[in-house]
This record gives C-alpha cells, sequence and structure tokens, in this order.
C-alpha cells in the first residue's frame, strides 16, 4: 500500500491531509448544524439538505459565469436560498411537519430527487467550479500548501455559525425557535406563532446550505449529484454529536472531514464515496449496539 | 361449487391473459418482463416496508448482490449456459439471504429514520465499492454469458422466468401472512415495544422478514443481470436512483401494508412508464421526484388503503352482533 | 417471604443525578392481589420498568420463580410468564381486535417453524371467549385504532389474558376510563385472579379502587419505600396520608 508508506515516511503530508480534513470538514459541520436545527425544532430530517447546498454552489456559480465576483455569492445564496426555503415550506413542509415519519422522510427524499434531477436538467450535469482566483499559502518552507479559499471557507463557516448562535440566543424570533424546539405545545399555547417559526427554521437552514454551497463552489466543484453526500455526512455528524449538542456537531464534522481526506488519500478518490457511505452504516450500527447493551434503543 | 368457481374466474383470466400476452406480442417480452420484476420488487419491498414497518431505502442492495454473484459464477465457473445460469442464480440467492442475515443483525436494530437512511446509506456504499472492486469489473461491470438461441427464444425465456418468479414470490408471502407470521411482523410495525413487551421474538422476525426479502431480490437480481446483458454497478445492479426508489414509489401508491397493493402500484406504476416516459424525454426523473412528493403527501395510503377507508367491510372491519346477553362493550 | 412468585430485593436505579429508586424490596406472593401506591414522582413507574426488564438497575436483585431477571431483556422476561400492560394503553392499532389476540398466544416457539404456524380453530375460540370476557365481542373484527380508548384499554388487558402469565403488572388500569365502567374493571380483575389463578402487582392512583382490589399494599414516596400492609393499615397510616397531602 504505496499510499500509507508515503505517509509513515514523510509525516509532512499527514499534517497537509489533516489541514485538508478540518478545513473541510467546517463545511461539513456548517450543513450539519443546520440539519439538526430543522430536525430539533421540527423533528424532521430534510434528506433534501445536500440538494440545498448544491443550489446555493448555482447560484454562486451563476453569478460568477455572469462576471460577479464568487465572494458577493455567499450573502447571494443565502439570501436566494432562504426564499427558496420558505418556498419549500409552504409549497410542502408545512404537510409533513406533524405527521408520521414515513411521510416525512419520503416527502424530504422526494424533493431531494426532484431538486436533483431538475437541476441535472436545467444546468447540466458538468462539474464547474467559480474560482475565487486566491492564491496559496505556502507553510513550513512550502512543503505545506493550503489554497486561500479553503482558508476563507474555513472562516466563512465558522462566521455563519456563529452569526446563527447569535440569533437564536439573542433575537425574540431566535428564542422562539428555541422554545419551539423544547416543548412546541406549551409554545404555542404561550402564543408562539409555531407556523412562522417552522418557515423560519426551514428557511434558516436553507439559508446556511446556500452560504455553505457557496462555499463548495469557490473550493471546489459542483454538479447536480453533490447533494446526497452532504445530506449523508450531515446526519453522520448528527447521529455521533447528538441534537443541540453544538460543540459535539463542530467536532464530529471537523473529524469526518479529517477521516475522509485521509480515506481518500489511501484508498484513492474513487473509494472515499464509498468510504462515507459505508462509514455511515457501520456509525448507526455501532451507535446501535451500544446503546442495545443498555436496552435503550436510537429515537 | 358455483361460489369457488366465481372467484377463481378473475385469477384464471388473469392467469390467460400473462400467459398468452408474450406469445402474441413477442416485440414487448422484455418490457412485460420487467413488469414482472417491478411486481416482486414491490412486493419484496413491502414485507419489509408496509408490512413490517421498517422502510428499506437500501433493498436493492440484495438484488445487486444477486446479480453480480451470479454473473461472477457464470465467468469463472466454466458450466453450459443454462447450467450456469441455475447455479448462479442460487448462488446469488443465497448469498443475498446471508447478506440479509449479515447486515441485519446490525441495522435491523435500528428505527425509523436511522433504518431508512442507513439502508440508503447500505445501497449507495455497495454501488461504490463495486464501481471500485477491479474482481468485479470494477467502474465498467461485468458482461453475462451470450444465450445460446435467438432473440425471440431469450426474450420468451426469461419472460417465463420472471413470471415465474413472481408468483413464487406472490403466494410465498401470501402464505406467509396468513399464519403467525404476518401477524408477528404487522405486531411490530403498529408497535415494536407492545411487541417486545408480549414476549414476541422480534429480532427473529425481522430478520427472516429481510431475508425473505433478500431471497427473491437475490434470485431476481441474477435474473435481471442475464436479461439485461450487462452489469453497471451504478445503474443497473445496485440502480439506487432508479429501481431502489421504485420499489418504494410502487408499494405506496398501490397501497402499501396489503398483498395486492404492491401488485396494482407496480402494474399501474410500470405500463404508465412504459407509455408516457418517453414523451418526458430528461424530464422523466423530475417527474419521478415530484410524483413521490404528491403521492406520500396527498395519498400515502395508495390505492388500496383509500379504498378500506371508503369501504372498510371489503376488508372484514365492521361490527357483529353480541354474541350472548345484553352486550357490555366497556 | 421466602418462595414469592416475585421477589425484589433492595432495587436501586438513578437517572443521572436522580435517585428514582433507593433499596426497594417487596415481595409478591403468589395467586395474589398487591397494590403499588404512591403521589406522583414516588418512583413506582421507575421500579415497574425495572421489574419488566426496561432498563437496568444499579443495584439489587429482582426474582421471579426463585430466577434472577434483572439481567433479562423485556421480551425474555415476558416470555417466562411476566407481562405488563402500559398506562397509555398499547394495542396494535391497524390490526382488528381478533388479530390482536391471535398474536398474543403466548411465545412457547420452540422451533424455527412455529413462526409460520397457523392459527388453529381452538384459537380464536379462547380469543372469542376472552373478548366476550371483556365485552369486545362485537367489534372484534374492527381495527383496534378505530376502537374507543376504554375499549382499547379492554382490548390490551383482554391480550394480556390470552397471553397466559403468571404474573400480571398493571399500570394504572383504571386510567382514562369512565368512572361508571370502573366497578366492572373492578370485577373482572378479581375474577381473573380467582377463576385464572394469575397473580397481580397493580399500580394505582385511585385509592377506592386498590383499597377495594389489592390484598397487600406497598407505598412509595420520594424513591422510598414508605410503608406496607393491608388495605385497612395503609388506608391510616399517616405517613402514606402526610406522603399524598403533600407534606414534602
Amino acid at each position: 500500500m504505496s499510499n500509507l508508506q508515503i505517509l509513515i515516511q514523510a509525516p509532512i503530508f499527514s499534517v497537509q491531509l489533516l489541514i485538508d480534513g478540518l478545513l473541510v470538514g467546517a463545511i461539513f459541520a456548517l450543513v450539519a448544524y443546520g440539519m439538526a436545527l430543522v430536525w430539533g425544532v421540527m423533528n424532521i430530517i430534510n434528506v433534501a439538505q445536500g440538494e440545498l447546498v448544491m443550489l446555493g454552489g448555482y447560484v454562486t456559480l451563476i453569478l460568477y459565469q455572469a462576471g460577479v465576483s464568487p465572494f458577493l455569492g455567499i450573502p447571494t445564496a443565502a439570501i436566494v436560498l432562504y426564499l427558496i426555503g420558505l418556498l419549500l415550506y409552504y409549497l410542502v413542509i408545512w404537510r409533513i411537519v406533524e405527521r408520521d415519519l414515513f411521510v416525512s422522510l419520503l416527502a424530504t427524499f422526494g424533493l431531494s430527487i426532484l431538486i436533483q434531477q431538475l437541476a441535472n436538467q436545467v444546468f447540466g450535469a458538468n462539474v464547474e467550479t467559480a474560482r475565487s482566483d486566491l492564491g496559496t499559502l505556502l507553510l513550513f518552507g512550502g512543503s505545506i500548501t493550503v489554497s486561500e479559499i479553503k482558508l476563507v471557507a474555513f472562516v466563512g463557516a465558522f462566521i455563519v455559525a456563529g452569526i446563527m448562535v447569535v440569533f437564536l440566543k439573542y433575537s425574540r424570533l431566535g428564542q422562539a425557535i428555541r422554545a419551539t424546539a423544547q416543548d412546541a405545545r406549551a409554545a404555542r399555547i404561550l402564543g408562539v406563532d409555531t407556523q412562522r417559526v417552522y418557515a423560519t427554521t426551514f428557511a434558516l437552514n436553507a439559508a446556511i446550505c446556500g452560504a455553505a454551497g457557496a462555499l463548495v463552489a469557490m473550493t471546489w466543484i459542483i454538479h447536480p449529484y453533490l447533494g446526497l453526500a452532504y445530506t449523508v455526512r450531515s446526519f453522520m455528524i448528527v447521529v455521533v454529536a447528538g441534537l443541540g449538542n453544538l460543540a459535539g456537531v463542530i467536532v464530529a464534522g471537523l473529524g469526518l472531514g479529517v477521516a475522509e481526506t485521509f480515506a481518500g488519500f489511501l484508498l484513492g478518490a474513487e473509494a472515499q464515496a464509498a468510504f462515507v457511505f459505508s462509514l455511515l452504516v457501520i456509525i448507526l450500527v455501532f451507535r446501535s449496539l451500544l446503546l442495545h447493551r443498555q436496552r435503550k434503543v436510537l429515537r | 361449487m358455483q361460489e369457488s368457481v366465481r372467484r377463481l374466474l378473475p385469477l384464471a383470466a388473469i392467469a390467460v391473459v400473462v400467459i398468452a400476452a408474450p406469445l402474441l406480442f413477442p416485440d414487448y417480452r422484455t418490457q412485460m418482463a420487467l413488469l414482472w420484476v417491478m411486481v416482486i420488487f414491490a412486493l419484496t419491498w413491502d414485507v419489509v416496508g408496509g408490512q413490517m414497518g421498517y422502510n428499506s431505502f437500501g433493498n436493492v442492495f440484495f438484488f445487486g448482490v444477486g446479480m453480480y454473484a451470479c454473473a461472477v459464477v457464470q465467468r469463472d465457473a466454466g458450466l453450459d449456459y443454462y447450467t450456469g445460469l441455475a447455479v448462479g442464480v442460487a448462488i446469488g440467492t443465497a448469498l443475498a439471504v446471508l447478506a440479509a442475515a449479515a447486515i441485519g443483525a446490525g441495522l435491523l436494530g435500528l428505527r425509523g429514520h436511522y433504518f431508512a437512511i442507513g439502508t440508503l446509506g447500505l445501497g449507495i456504499a455497495a454501488a461504490e465499492i463495486a464501481a471500485s472492486w477491479d474482481y468485479i469489473g470494477a467502474g465498467a461491470g461485468l458482461v453475462t454469458p451470450v444465450f445460446p438461441g435467438d432473440i425471440q427464444d431469450r426474450t420468451l425465456f426469461y419472460y417465463w422466468l420472471c413470471l415465474i418468479v413472481a408468483v413464487i414470490t406472490f403466494f410465498t408471502l401470501r402464505w406467509l401472512y396468513a399464519g403467525r407470521f404476518g401477524l408477528a411482523i404487522n405486531a411490530i410495525r403498529d408497535d415494536e415495544d407492545k411487541a417486545e413487551a408480549m414476549g414476541l421474538r422480534t429480532t427473529r422476525y425481522k430478520t427472516v422478514a429481510w431475508c425473505v426479502s433478500a431471497f427473491f431480490l437475490g434470485m431476481t437480481g441474477g435474473l435481471v443481470g442475464n436479461m439485461v446483458g450487462f452489469i453497471d454497478p451504478r445503474d443497473v445492479a445496485f440502480a439506487g436512483a432508479t429501481f431502489g426508489v421504485w420499489m418504494v414509489l410502487m408499494a405506496i401508491l398501490g397501497g402499501k401494508g396489503t398483498l395486492w397493493g404492491p401488485v396494482i402500484g407496480a402494474a399501474i406504476f410500470h405500463i404508465t412508464q412504459e407509455l408516457f416516459w418517453t414523451w418526458l424525454l430528461g424530464w422523466q426523473r423530475v417527474a419521478l421526484g415530484l410524483l413521490i412528493v404528491l403521492i406520500v403527501v396527498f395519498f400515502p395510503q395508495g390505492i388500496l388503503g383509500w379504498l378500506r377507508e371508503r369501504r372498510p367491510e371489503l376488508f372484514g372491519h365492521r361490527v357483529d352482533a353480541a354474541r350472548s346477553g345484553p352486550g357490555r362493550s366497556g | 417471604m421466602a418462595g414469592s412468585l416475585l421477589e425484589v430485593r433492595n432495587v436501586s436505579k438513578r437517572f443521572g443525578g436522580v435517585v428514582a429508586n433507593r433499596e426497594i424490596s417487596l415481595d409478591v406472593p403468589e395467586g395474589r392481589i398487591v397494590g403499588l401506591i404512591g403521589p406522583n414522582g414516588s418512583g413506582k413507574t421507575t421500579l415497574f420498568n425495572s421489574i419488566v426488564g426496561h432498563h437496568p438497575i444499579d443495584a439489587g436483585a429482582i426474582r421471579f420463580q426463585g430466577r434472577e431477571i434483572s439481567t433479562l431483556r423485556v421480551s425474555e422476561i415476558a416470555r417466562l410468564g411476566m407481562l405488563r400492560t402500559f398506562q397509555q394503553t398499547r394495542v396494535y392499532d391497524k390490526m382488528t381486535c381478533l388479530q390482536n389476540m391471535r398474536i398474543s398466544l403466548p411465545t412457547r416457539e420452540v422451533s424455527f417453524f412455529d413462526m409460520f404456524a397457523r392459527f388453529s380453530p381452538e384459537v380464536d375460540e379462547r380469543a372469542e371467549a376472552l373478548l366476550e370476557f371483556t365485552g369486545l365481542y362485537a367489534k372484534r373484527h374492527l381495527r383496534a385504532g378505530d376502537m374507543s380508548f376504554g375499549q382499547q384499554k379492554l382490548l390490551e388487558f383482554a391480550m394480556a389474558l390470552m397471553a397466559e402469565p403468571k404474573l400480571l403488572l398493571l399500570d394504572e388500569p383504571t386510567a382514562g376510563i369512565n368512572p361508571t365502567l370502573i366497578n366492572g374493571l373492578i370485577e373482572r380483575l378479581k375474577r381473573v385472579n380467582a377463576d385464572l389463578g394469575i397473580t397481580l402487582l397493580v399500580i394505582e392512583h385511585n385509592m377506592r379502587v386498590i383499597m377495594n382490589l389489592a390484598q397487600h399494599i406497598y407505598c412509595l414516596a420520594h424513591g422510598e419505600l414508605l410503608a406496607d400492609g393491608p388495605p385497612e393499615r395503609i388506608r391510616d397510616d399517616q405517613r402514606v396520608i402526610d406522603a399524598y397531602l403533600g407534606a414534602h
């Protein structure tokens, strides 16, 4: 396994992979945070989460191809996706909010297929990037390269998350959202407009995904089918971290980024997708077996 | 005498149509064979999904395992066509069942969303792993052996095989549902904790149910691999975006949790697809996504479920007269 | 008391920082009706759940028919002959009453193939007799979920009887029942105990019911055993009265 030998013989490569992994992991954590938000407040697992990220990427791509700086893509994508999130809520999501698991799961699954294939028809299946024309940082005398855009994405992810945390903690709507997450009926009785809370929550999640998508488009590539991988990653991160555990989401997200980057190097880029989806199955089975010993069930 | 003849008449009519069709319309044999494949897809999904409440998005995993195993046997065992096919299908089926038992030990301990998304990951992981595994052809896939005969014989041969497997699947499930097994998996669906509290060996029933699904899916996989001629890991074997999704949709459309529901759903879906899909061209899959959302949001009970709500007495739900004495209903 | 059907010895259970049960001991002799009372939060349900195997206990022993069961799972304990009913009443709501009864046959599957067994006419006769006993015969072909809460509670009771338990744990059997129908329920409980020999352990909030029904009562408060004895003595026990009237 020559790649493994490279890592053992030249540890500096491991540091490179570690840094790359952390940078990509921050975006995973961001998307996972959005998923946890919707899950915690509305008890809906948004299987279309990755598709929202993908759409955010395309918004940025369109701006880029129109000659606009992709950095403007970040807030633009957030706003556009916020509106899309509202649209999706009032068209579909409100009908599945307090229904059984089967309906909510399949509905968002259907949405993910719909959006994915729509993007494929409209944008084509080509892989694109919104180039930011930033340079590359050289560290440790040139043995480690950090592309500046990835660094910007890393910081950007934390900024977006930070804005969300502040909003949820200090704004009235944010408090209403948190109240609804704890006990929707009690919140409603106390005068909170749960419909508005749900709509805002879903739209905010979409905005988060949009911003993340913009970062992804600038840092890597965008294509119509990248959604499912992001959905699965977010789900894994939330399962490992637990709902309502922001620090856990960050750690798990960064950890996943690192694990994936190492796996991609050791097993080859082709096998990286296999790694991500296999890891999902392994994590779930492991979690389930652990709980089973305590006679509990993952709910 | 009259009564039993009358009840058998519709079945006899179906049997006549089903047997005559491939002979009358030889050009459509493959599409008709695919109809039976769809029926098997829907029925096998429903065992675990509709009857037992474990929504699997990864049943296509067993289909692909069966397909690949059969093709590998056909490639490497050095047998003549028919023997190779028989052995291949048998081994593919066995491997699929083993896989269900092994993976079920881990995944069936999950509930609800976790099981659904876990199985989704399973199907895709299998596709990706198959696409990078050289022994089974990696991204290029495998090719199944050439049929020793002309194309008419070939299509007719596979039509019969698919029909036979579909019929066996149907009657096996019918037999299963009529006994303790059927009620046990329904109980697991309705309230798994209650079932455990009543002493039901839920793990055993869940595993057997998934193995039953895997059995027929693995068998069908071997056949379809040979029908299509080439095995692509993502588009034919572990075709999560097509077959995997259709499995769920067809069962819901017809009415999950019933015996005939998946059959009706498969028939309607397949026929509609054959008639209209070519019109939509590239928008087929967009329409598929839309269809899922519409059905799940507005019509989740499906055709038979809708019928059961309207006419419960057709399904045997009724209030009888009290047997003796004044009715002491609580 | 040696040789009771159910022996609970010094069972403790905590959840995080809260001690739900502290060293509780009780006995349920065979053929008797034992009551478990206590104000809300006293730990009755936790103790129940510990006994039926819903969660592991932190300390102590639980023996059923002389056999240690605290390490067994819920379904294993159920197969040994100890069943429980649920406070919120749980039945299989998409199945008919008759189907609910059929699947409640005691699980004495010995071989793999018992999983696929058909239901004999004797099974249906027994199911129908029990449904008649609970007044649900006319509704046997109705979906359980379409019945009223009270009817579902009766169905759950009938299902428990169908499973031929040696010990039946009832979690607030009269909760949510129309007061005029409670007497009928008490009658039926006494009958299954006297005629079928089923031992009962009953959590109850309704004092009239439990005093009428139980032959021995345990009272919990703040996670500990406060008092136990025959109903007449418990009724007049000052500590019990204080616990309920909120002297805490």
